[in-house]
């Protein structure tokens, strides 16, 4: 977990400009990736045309193959405490688009009394990688929002399942500033009963250069793990109780003593897994 | 004594011989009550071995008078005198006026709609006559376009019904008139070819009687439709397969079975077994992609507890005519303590073949003949193949006598072979004692032609369905060997999760979950046409194909490509194809070829079975022969319904 540091002189600025321009291009990328999709659609009802014996212009191939389907999953919505001190966590996906192309959003956080302490909301494309079964390549933008000064990364990175039903999903961030940050995520589910599922889970963060304004150091900053035993009462909605464990490293400890933070902080959770 | 009886849930008639003058629409109906053995059957279903919660149990058994609720328009159908409670009513002739709509259903306990023909979910059984021209007029009162297509029919293409390829569909309030001649006879079924429709019970079964004397002798003669019914929305039940491919599968390995597993196989064993699945990331107990979680099975409309009754009496001959209008459900089909003769599949005598069970893949049929010896009664019996559920019906000599419904059998779990790696236990094929395999290998077929081939000229005449009286056309034959197939180049990828390094013959298997269970259990091996074939051409043409799909995904296609990526498949009018199929998925699919006949290379040379729809197994291949005799564009998929919406279609181009 990255420290609090609310109240911190902003010594980076939020470079709306660069935001916007990285936003556009997203766009433009998902816009070119899902355009011979509709292409493709179009062109066969073009061609099945001819074969109608009534208004062809009604006419739709016979099988819609290209659909628009969408995907919003919360994995974690959750409290922690450690007894004297509750936050809430939230660590969501969605998509959007065809088997082939698709646009990606996550977001994960933490918020204390009402106020995101640390947040980061990430916009991708995303597409299958030829040649692998079930890894999908990802690029976008990642911006830190929450109540530290703005932070926007370019992102790369894949997300899918590795062997063993090993879930995976590594980042490549970088910013005009030279800066460059990883992340690393990684879970798997145990199905102790077909309703009762366990799921270990972690997620590690890198990055090249300090960043007092956002309390991170260079290095291996910041690891989150945990364990969460869920009751699918459905597929889209599963209550569950674990244990979470967030520890700081290296000079993001120190930013995280400084601001009177905890460094090792083990805590019990309980939340719900929902999706639709 | 009158050969043929026709009987509509439970109530026989005299048999329809002077169809041919008949022009208007007649209904033949029945009277009588299903609840009353609904009620009997109430404890029955409890024998449900499988432990759920007593809300999931009323799903999957039904409500005792499931289907149909709305009350009728009777003065839209003059000559509907009642409605039932107890399946589709019949309608014969050569002239058939058919209303598509919405109805308020309730098979579940929970009010639902469908989409029903005249009222009714299946729709109206339609008998004709071979010879006759048939006028069928269809009309929409849908919110949406809608279409019939007529399964297994060799009509022009035009009539077949397949939006976007024979036609443009039927637009909401329309009426849309099918017109084509009969030449063919047997159990058919008709179904939407509209996006889900199918699944929400657009289907019904179709009797043609054959011009000359049925060879096939009965007394009595029942359809036993078979489908699911889910009060989901279709959409939805896609949707969530889309997000997540297991979405209905509520028994996959656990840790429990982990443990029970250590125990019976070893530690060693266990955790090799696991990390083979593991590497894979394929799971042994995807059987089914929608499951008995959400389906309620029917026989012709009726949930399990409101148990669909049908009489004979004793020692009659009973002509069973199952068809499989199930959107994704193959079911494992029995009748304990009655053995069953198979007589015809998809339209076509077979050469009788003594069964405990069959399996029936999605849009198949299968006919059979039973002779109960006595006045007991005998459960019907229909599990699905995951075993998460089952269709039921009761035949009995008198009403309100009901036979135990037995337990479903244990859930199959996929092996090697399935994932198309071989019989790697080197376990012979041919120790399975009914098997006949003097079939040659598919592709080193020996032919032989003399007459020079004559591109020009073929497929004026389509080739008739075998029978005792056929006539061949005579066409030229075909010189020389066929030309081999394209070879088929698959890697992994978003698309093909699996390419099977040894894909099997399994003709002779009776598939997953039904070996060694001490039954009788048909084989495709064991389809002996009762005819000649009619077009004894050898192929000049070899096509390959791999069934391929990414299980985890839910994309589905051929070789590797969705519907709308594929250039069709062309045929030349008048040729003889083989068409070779490998299935590299982990699940069966049944393959549907429209507008020609589907001739399964089975090892029984010109008595090979005439087939519309073939069951290819995980692991599987296996070939079959094609006269492209009718021009047009034929739809070719796999009868799946969320495999062919997911991109397992093909055009078919006769030209």
């Amino acid at each position: 977990m990255r420290t609090t540091t609310a109240g911190r002189e902003s010594t980076a600025e939020f470079d709306s400009a660069s935001a916007s321009a990285l936003m556009l291009i997203l766009v433009l990328v998902g816009l070119i990736a899902l355009a011979p999709s509709v292409t493709n659609a179009q062109s066969t009802a073009t061609t099945t045309q001819n074969s109608g014996v009534t208004s062809p212009e009604e006419e739709e191939p016979p099988v819609m193959d290209n659909q628009i389907f969408g995907h919003i999953l919360f994995d974690q919505l959750e409290g922690r405490t450690n007894g004297p001190d509750n936050e809430f966590r939230w660590d969501g996906e969605g998509w959007i688009g065809t088997d082939m192309n698709k646009l990606w959003f996550k977001s994960e956080g933490f918020a204390e009394h009402g106020v995101a302490t640390d947040g980061d909301t990430e916009a991708l494309y995303d597409r299958p990688i030829p040649y692998l079964r079930y890894f999908d390549f990802q690029a976008g933008v990642r911006y830190d929002l929450d109540s530290n000064p703005g932070m926007t990364w370019g992102a790369v990175g894949i997300e899918g399942l590795a062997p063993y039903f090993f879930e995976f999903a590594p980042t490549f961030y970088f910013s005009d500033r030279g800066r460059f940050a990883g992340k690393v995520t990684g879970w798997y589910d145990l199905l102790l009963t077909n309703r009762l599922i366990m799921q270990p889970e972690f997620e590690v963060n890198f990055y090249n250069t300090n960043d007092p304004s956002r309390g991170i150091g260079s290095g291996l900053s910041d690891l989150d793990t945990g364990v969460r035993i869920r009751y699918e009462i459905s597929r889209k909605f599963a209550p569950y109780i674990g244990f979470a464990y967030t520890q700081t490293f290296g000079e993001t400890a120190r930013f995280t003593r400084e601001e009177g933070g905890i460094v090792n902080d083990p805590r019990f959770i309980f939340g719900t897994r929902v999706w639709y | 004594m009158p050969r043929t009886k026709f009987g509509v849930g439970g109530c026989e008639h005299k048999p329809a011989l002077t169809l041919v003058a008949q022009s208007r629409l007649e209904v033949r109906l029945t009277s009588f009550d299903t609840i009353s053995d609904g009620l009997l059957s109430a404890s029955r279903g409890s024998r449900d071995r499988v432990s759920r919660g007593i809300t999931r149990r009323r799903f999957v058994q039904g409500v005792l008078a499931g289907g149909v609720i709305a009350s009728l328009d009777l003065s839209r159908l003059p000559a509907l005198a009642q409605k039932t409670a107890s399946g589709p009513p019949l309608l014969s002739g050569n002239s058939f006026d058919l209303v598509v709509e919405q109805t308020p259903v309730n098979f579940t306990g929970r009010p639902s709609v469908a989409t029903a023909v005249n009222g009714f979910v299946p729709g109206p059984i339609l008998r004709m006559r071979e010879g006759d021209t048939v006028t069928i007029s269809v009309a929409n009162h849908l919110p949406v376009d809608t279409s019939i297509h007529w399964h297994g029919f060799r009509i022009p293409s035009d009539m077949d019904g397949v939006p976007g390829l024979s036609f443009a569909g039927i637009a909401r309030n329309e009426t849309f008139v099918y017109r084509f001649p009969v030449k063919q006879h047997g159990t058919y079924w008709y179904h939407s070819h509209s996006r889900f429709q199918e699944q929400t019970g657009l289907y019904g079964g179709i009797i043609i009687d054959p011009q000359v004397e049925d060879p096939i002798e009965y007394d009595r003669e029942y359809v036993i439709l078979l489908s699911d019914w889910t009060d989901e929305d279709p959409e939805a039940v896609f949707s969530n397969l889309k997000q997540q491919s297991d979405y209905y599968n509520y028994h996959q390995r656990t840790v429990g079975t982990f443990f029970s597993d250590v125990r019976k196989e070893g530690l060693r064993a266990t955790i090799s077994d696991r990390l083979m699945w593991g590497r894979m990331n394929m799971n042994p107990t995807d059987i089914l992609d929608v499951s008995g979680a959400t389906y309620t099975y029917l026989i012709n409309g009726q949930p399990p507890a409101a148990n669909w009754t049908a009489l004979f009496q004793p020692r009659e001959r009973v002509r069973l005519r199952f068809i499989n209008g199930s959107s994704m459900t193959i079911f494992d089909v029995r009748i304990p303590g009655l053995p069953m003769t198979v007589v015809q599949t998809d339209g076509n005598d077979i050469e009788p073949v003594i069964v405990d069970e069959f399996r029936i893949s999605v849009a198949e049929t299968y006919d059979v003949i039973v002779q109960p010896p006595d006045a007991s009664a005998f459960t019907i019996f229909a599990q699905s193949e995951d075993r998460t559920g089952y269709a039921r019906a009761t035949l009995t000599p008198r009403r309100g006598l009901t036979a135990p419904v037995p337990p479903m059998d244990p859930r199959p779990l996929l092996t090697m072979v399935d994932m198309g790696l071989g019989n790697m236990s080197g376990m012979a094929m041919g120790d399975r004692p009914r098997m006949k395999m003097e079939a040659k290998p598919p592709s080193t077929p020996s032919a032989v032609g003399t007459v020079n081939a004559r591109r020009d000229g073929y497929g004026e005449v389509p080739f008739p369905q075998p029978s005792p009286n056929t006539t061949r056309p005579s066409v030229p034959a075909i010189a020389g060997k066929p030309t081999p197939p394209k070879p088929i180049t698959l890697r992994e990828g978003p698309q093909v999760d699996n390419v099977a390094m040894r894909p099997t013959e399994r003709l002779a298997e009776p598939g997953n979950g039904l070996d060694d269970n001490g039954r009788r259990v048909l084989t495709y091996a064991d389809l002996r046409a009762r005819y000649r074939g009619t077009d004894l051409r050898p192929p000049n043409r070899e096509i390959e194909l791999h069934l391929t799909g990414n299980m985890e995904r839910f994309i589905w296609g051929f070789n590797g490509e969705k519907f709308s990526s594929a250039e069709p498949i062309r045929l030349k009018l008048g040729e003889r194809v083989r068409i070779i199929l490998v299935n590299d998925t982990m699940m069966e699919h049944p393959i549907h070829l429209h507008g020609l006949w589907s001739e399964l290379e089975n090892g029984n040379g010109e008595w090979r079975p005439y087939k519309h729809t073939i069951n290819v197994k995980p692991g599987e291949r296996l070939s079959y022969l094609v006269s492209a005799d009718t021009p047009g564009k034929w739809a070719y998929h796999c009868h799946l319904l969320y495999h062919m919406e997911a991109g397992m279609f093909r055009t078919v181009i006769v030209s």
